[in-house]
């Protein structure tokens, strides 16, 4: 009977696991379309495990969904906050696919293993966002990393992607190392790994056990580097650079939801009696990513480095968010996530369909007049700029602006200053690509690819950015119903 | 005793570790490394942690000492011009390490556990099974779940080692086996009658 | 308890020092009793009767990598296996299923590899 609860709990995670297990041996089949199939059939594996996942007989069998439930143990929480994220991780893990499949083939790397390994990288986001005691956080942390190392290699006889791979590897395992040496402590302290546990033992601690305080600071330490928060990005430009476009897209969306919402968890958990002395931490961090990634990002000349320079600027906004660690903070938080990766979905796919004799296009100034050729690709990119600038109408602008809103309201005005200010500085750069795209004159024949899956996200990921200024209510109901739901649990 | 051969396995470890570092020949550096785990492998085995020790061995030293030993004698790296910003890197790398050793001092000296802890880590203790078999109690029931994880991910790291690595030859000719079983006589030789001085036509 | 274990490891320490002193022995001996007359010839690096003539580090195959991973992971999946066989009487059904599911796993890994022909020397 409990294993039977277990595996109802897990359901979404076991189908997924099983049908990559099975794509995995469809991938052997030698036809010149496999590859094609197998992302097809990885795009459905998604739709149905997120299907499976709020499935109403699944919910009823879980007591309606509301309060969380724990499987084998209390390794793995399901609850209102894992089950949304989950949503969203699902979703950006589909439309990365989507977008992958003509850029693949343009460089001759379509092979199987490539959505096999998203399939998997997703499988252990969504280990992470339920994971309730340290040894399942690391577990998922690492099969979600191991396939993202090797993603970003993917491009083998390149160079740059190679390189790549091997920087985030090596820097990736070396945080591995302080997350583990941290966890380490912690259990030295504590005796066990459970987060329920955890937070129980903490909230007896002395407040100032230096073992304890020194295995939070290499935790969080770990975690900043997971969410390529400064001063632990240095890897992001480079990886984002070197890695196959459609897979720094996949990095820029997922990957960040996914740790994020750990961080979120482990803060908000076993954490949270020592709130003290891990709020200066997130503040800190949230503040130098969110300088760091406006100023370094006006510095740029390949739209790739751009694009990570605004991941890091947008993982500042997402961090001060957790940082204010209440209701309205950790709900912006979602609302955030929730807009950002679609956009940043859509800004790549503009990148991955702009072509220049076949080859990829990388520079800003490669992007002068392309408002005459394609129009319509110009204008998406502008819908997109404009949100990521935070320019009302448009999706963005709430994201930034629900989070100014509740740092004001916890008092936190300082955070909320530095915030708006950097957005400021960090429109300069969205609005100077729309200025490249309209007014210079274009050197070199640039075309879009016709590939199907890039037009489609493209268009889907604008259409999102404006609906959901005239109907937001979805998401902003989904935000907070998930998070009164983890709060309260 | 036990202090001594403590003592003896600790000596060797840190000294055979800074000579990892500082050792010229990558090849002595990767020894040093074996050295290293053996006596890793001998601490363990003092606190009685017998599984963990035999582990280190087979799998550090026998497998991933070994990779690295492949690794460094069959790249074809000049290791003199790789070592050479050494000198240059020493202070930061130098000063890491001090702000590292500080911090495990300060752990040392200042170390405490959860008061409630002890009782449990002695109640543990109390039950004299060898301690492979409590790991093999705790490993594949209660922790079913990470087990599992593992498994997945080493299949994501063989998925990785091949797609990353392997290349397919175009020009090597391969034993099919499956054809050469199934080959029959009527497939390869055929009997024709020679009529004298004529020759054959194949 | 401490000084029981290191009791119980007596044999192999003992063996230990039998095979450092043989070892020893058998080099020491071979150095004092035999005659030494080294030359340079004698003392050059064999290399099947020609003359060494280059640098013993080359490029090789990328393959040889290849198949020290994968014998890494299986080595891995077999230490699994260790804790595995000595509990399996206390762990019960429960326990060998969990082995099942897990070597299920990685004999989908096995299955991929064989067919990729990551095991295939060319």
């Amino acid at each position: 009977m409990d294993n039977l609860h277990s595996l109802m709990i897990v359901l979404p995670e076991v189908s997924l696991a099983a049908l990559g297990l099975l794509l995995l041996l469809v991938g052997l089949v030698n036809r010149s379309n496999t590859t094609h199939v197998v992302s097809a059939l990885t795009v459905l594996s998604f739709i149905i495990t997120a299907a499976t996942l709020i499935s109403p007989h699944r919910l009823s069998f879980l007591m309606g969904g509301t309060a969380p439930v724990f499987a084998f143990g209390t390794m793995f929480v399901d609850d209102t906050l894992a089950r949304f994220i989950k949503l969203l991780i699902l979703a950006a893990s589909a439309l990365s696919v989507f977008l992958s499949g003509g850029y693949l083939e343009n460089h001759k790397i379509a092979r199987p293993e490539y959505p096999v390994l998203i399939l998997f990288a997703t499988l252990g986001m969504m280990l992470m966002v339920s994971a309730s005691d340290m040894i399942a956080l690391y577990v998922g942390l690492e099969l979600q990393s191991l396939a993202l190392y090797v993603l970003a290699a993917f491009q083998r006889d390149d160079a740059k992607s190679s390189e790549s791979g091997l920087k985030y590897f090596v820097l990736g395992a070396l945080s591995s190392g302080l997350l583990l040496y941290g966890i380490s402590l912690l259990y030295g302290y504590a005796g066990t790994t459970d987060f329920v546990k955890l937070s129980f033992v903490f909230k007896d601690a002395a407040p100032h056990t230096i073992g304890l305080t020194i295995g939070l600071v290499f935790v969080t330490a770990a975690l900043a580097f997971k969410v390529s928060a400064v001063p632990f990005h240095m890897w992001t430009p480079d990886v984002y650079e070197g890695a196959p476009t459609p897979v720094a897209a996949f990095f820029a969306s997922a990957p960040k939801m996914a740790a994020l919402v750990l961080f979120l968890r482990l803060l908000r958990e076993p954490f949270m009696p020592l709130a003290m002395e891990w709020q200066q931490i997130v503040v800190f961090i949230a503040v130098a990513s969110m300088l760091l990634g406006s100023f370094a990002g006006l510095a740029q000349k390949s739209v790739k480095r751009l694009m990570a320079y605004s991941s890091i600027a947008n993982v500042g906004y997402a961090l001060s968010a957790l940082a204010i660690m209440n209701k309205d903070g950790l709900s912006a938080m979602l609302i955030y996530l929730a807009i950002y990766f679609v956009n940043t979905l859509g800004a790549f796919g503009v990148i991955i369909s702009l072509r220049k004799q076949g080859q990829q296009v990388e520079a800003i100034e490669d992007f002068a007049g392309i408002a005459k050729k394609n129009p319509l690709l110009a204008l998406a990119m502008t819908v997109f700029m404009f949100s990521l600038a935070g320019v009302p109408p448009l999706a963005g602008f709430f994201g930034k602006y629900f989070i100014f809103l509740a740092a004001v309201k916890a008092g936190m005005v300082p955070l909320a200053v530095i915030a708006v200010v950097t957005s400021v500085v960090a429109a300069f750069y969205y609005l100077r690509l729309i200025k490249v795209m309209y007014f210079d004159e274009s050197k070199q024949i640039i075309d879009a690819c016709p590939c199907f899956g890039v037009r489609a996200t493209v268009t889907l990921a604008a259409l999102y950015m404006i609906i959901f200024t005239v109907w937001p209510q979805p998401i902003i109901d989904g935000a907070i119903a998930a998070i009164s739901g983890f709060i309260r649990g | 005793m036990t202090e001594i051969v403590f003592y003896l396995f600790a000596t060797i470890l840190i000294l055979s570790a800074g000579m990892v570092v500082a050792s010229r020949n990558p090849v002595h550096a990767v020894l040093y490394l074996v050295l290293a785990f053996f006596n890793a492998a001998g601490l363990f085995l003092l606190i009685g942690a017998e599984f963990v020790a035999f582990i280190l061995v087979i799998v550090y030293v026998g497998a991933v000492a070994v990779l690295f030993l492949f690794v460094v004698m069959m790249l074809d790296i000049n290791f003199v011009d790789l070592r050479s910003g050494f000198s240059r890197y020493l202070p930061i790398g130098g000063a890491v390490g001090a702000v590292l050793l500080a911090q495990l001092v300060m752990l040392g000296l200042a170390w405490k556990t959860d008061p409630q802890l002890l009782s449990v880590v002695q109640a543990a203790g109390a039950d004299a099974v060898d301690n492979t078999r409590a790991i093999g109690r705790l490993l594949y029931t209660d922790y079913f779940y990470a087990f599992q994880v593992s498994g997945l991910v080493l299949l994501v790291a063989m998925i990785g080692a091949i797609c990353l690595t392997l290349r397919h030859r175009k020009d090597v000719r391969r034993q099919n086996v499956d054809q050469q079983l199934s080959r029959e006589i009527a497939d390869v030789i055929t009997v024709v009658k020679v009529e004298s001085g004529k020759g054959v036509q194949l | 308890m401490i000084s029981g274990l290191v009791a119980d490891y007596l044999p192999i320490l003992l063996f230990l020092g039998i095979a450092a002193f043989v070892s020893v022995a058998a080099v020491a001996l071979s150095f004092i009793l035999a005659k030494q007359k080294p030359d340079s010839e004698k003392l050059s690096a064999y290399e099947c009767g020609f003359p060494a003539f280059d640098d013993a580090r080359a490029k090789f195959d990328v393959r040889f990598y290849l198949v020290a991973i994968l014998f890494i992971i299986f080595d891995l999946e077999i230490a699994f296996l260790f804790p595995w066989a000595v509990a399996l009487g206390d762990i019960g059904w429960a326990g060998f299923a969990s082995m099942m599911l897990f070597l299920g796993v990685l004999t989908v890994g096995f299955i991929y590899e064989w067919k990729k022909g990551a095991l295939e020397w060319e």
